[in-house]
């Protein structure tokens, strides 16, 4: 399996050894977060919540589609895609 | 309804607008009869007010309750050094009017809340929001979708930045279309906590000013329906796809919120307390 291009937001980046993109492998969304997650212990609690769902108000998107509008955590991901991780900011 | 008739110096101000293509006399004229409120006085109302007002729109509305601090003038082009401790609008308003004295400028010194909101806001054709919390940016996302009005979004944090516009009615999205809740207290830190690059709000600020002016005057593609994602480190702007949602609590089928909330309370702040007291609060318990 290909591994997976994920970008991190500036948020986010601390949970990963201050990369901007991290790599991962799956052939769902939730097979990659929970490689993720191996490869980088703590990273998805900041947008999973303890059920492994995802909070509303962080989106996933694979490639410019919103996961919740595709198969949200069953989404399949495939060899080339890009997924990135964008949760809601407020700063003005 | 006869035409209004430029002045003298307005055609020479605008003179390079008037002969662009797609604004011309017409857009020109619609501009400066329109009326734009840019909610927040900060880093991103800064640039988004002054390229309004130098483009012209007649009425500019600038509300912010907060004073000038010196950690402001690393990014907010509106207030000068001699500015530090006078409340932001009156700074703004200065500026504004050093820039274009066309531009009527109405500074509206409040903090907006469920009670004043549709007051406020109705009086503009279309709302910019440079807020910098998120209780005031669910307010303005649900009072401009219940008054019908265009709400041209922008959002930064760190390195990045966010933008787009969000129109009313059915088929087109809200910002609760992109994000249904506030997050939780504590989860999102804000600027004061984070830090923020004083470029960045210059160039996402900037963009909401085209996408106001691309409305008021009718021209070009509308940032609907697509996200604007900027991340000044790596220099790579790029957008998603953002999709109207049916089970969208404002603006969906079966409407959930119908009238304004206040979410200080949800987001952790007293109510009627100062975001920045609430912010060094939080920074302190950290």
């Amino acid at each position: 399996m290909m591994p997976v291009q994920v970008k991190l937001p500036t948020l986010l980046r601390s949970h990963a050894g201050g990369q901007a993109r991290i790599e991962g492998e799956g052939s769902t969304l939730r097979e990659l977060l929970a490689d993720l997650e191996a490869r980088h212990p703590g990273l998805t609690r900041n947008f999973l919540s303890a059920e492994g769902e995802l909070h509303r108000f962080v989106n996933i998107y694979v490639n410019d589609e919103d996961v919740r509008y595709l198969g949200a955590l069953e989404t399949e991901i495939r060899t080339g895609d890009i997924v990135s991780i964008l949760p809601a900011v407020a700063g003005g | 309804m006869t035409e209004r008739q430029f002045t003298e110096d307005e055609v020479l101000r605008y003179a390079r607008h008037i002969i662009l293509p797609n604004i011309g006399g017409e857009g020109q004229r619609k501009l400066v009869g329109s009326r734009v409120l840019v909610i927040g006085a900060g880093g991103l109302g800064s640039p988004a007010a002054m390229y309004l007002a130098a483009a012209g729109v007649g009425t500019l509305g600038i509300l912010d309750f907060d004073r000038v601090d010196v950690t402001n003038l690393q990014r907010q082009l509106l207030h000068d050094t001699a500015d530090v401790g006078r409340p932001k609008v009156e700074s703004a308003k200065e500026r504004i009017n050093e820039l274009n004295p066309n531009v009527e400028v109405i500074a509206h010194d409040v903090a907006l809340t469920s009670e004043n909101a549709f007051e406020i806001l109705e009086g503009y054709e279309v709302i910019v929001d440079g807020t910098d919390n998120f209780p005031v940016r669910y307010l303005v996302n649900d009072a401009t979708q219940m008054l019908g009005k265009p709400l041209v979004y922008g959002s930064i944090y760190q390195f990045e930045g966010q933008a787009t516009v969000f129109l009313p009615g059915r088929n087109v999205p809200c910002y609760r279309c992109l994000f249904p809740e506030p997050p939780p207290p504590g989860t999102v830190p804000s600027c004061a906590e984070g830090g923020v690059f004083g470029v960045l709000p210059g160039i996402v600020g900037s963009i909401q000013a085209v996408e106001a002016i691309k409305l008021i005057v009718g021209v070009g593609e509308p940032l609907v329906g697509r996200l604007l994602l900027f991340d000044s480190l790596a220099m790579e702007f790029r957008t998603v796809k953002l999709k109207w949602d049916p089970d969208c609590p404002v603006c969906g089928e079966h409407p959930t919120v119908t009238e304004l909330i206040d979410y200080e309370q949800f987001c952790g702040l007293a109510p009627g307390q100062a975001p920045p007291e609430a912010e060094r609060a939080a920074l302190a318990h950290e």
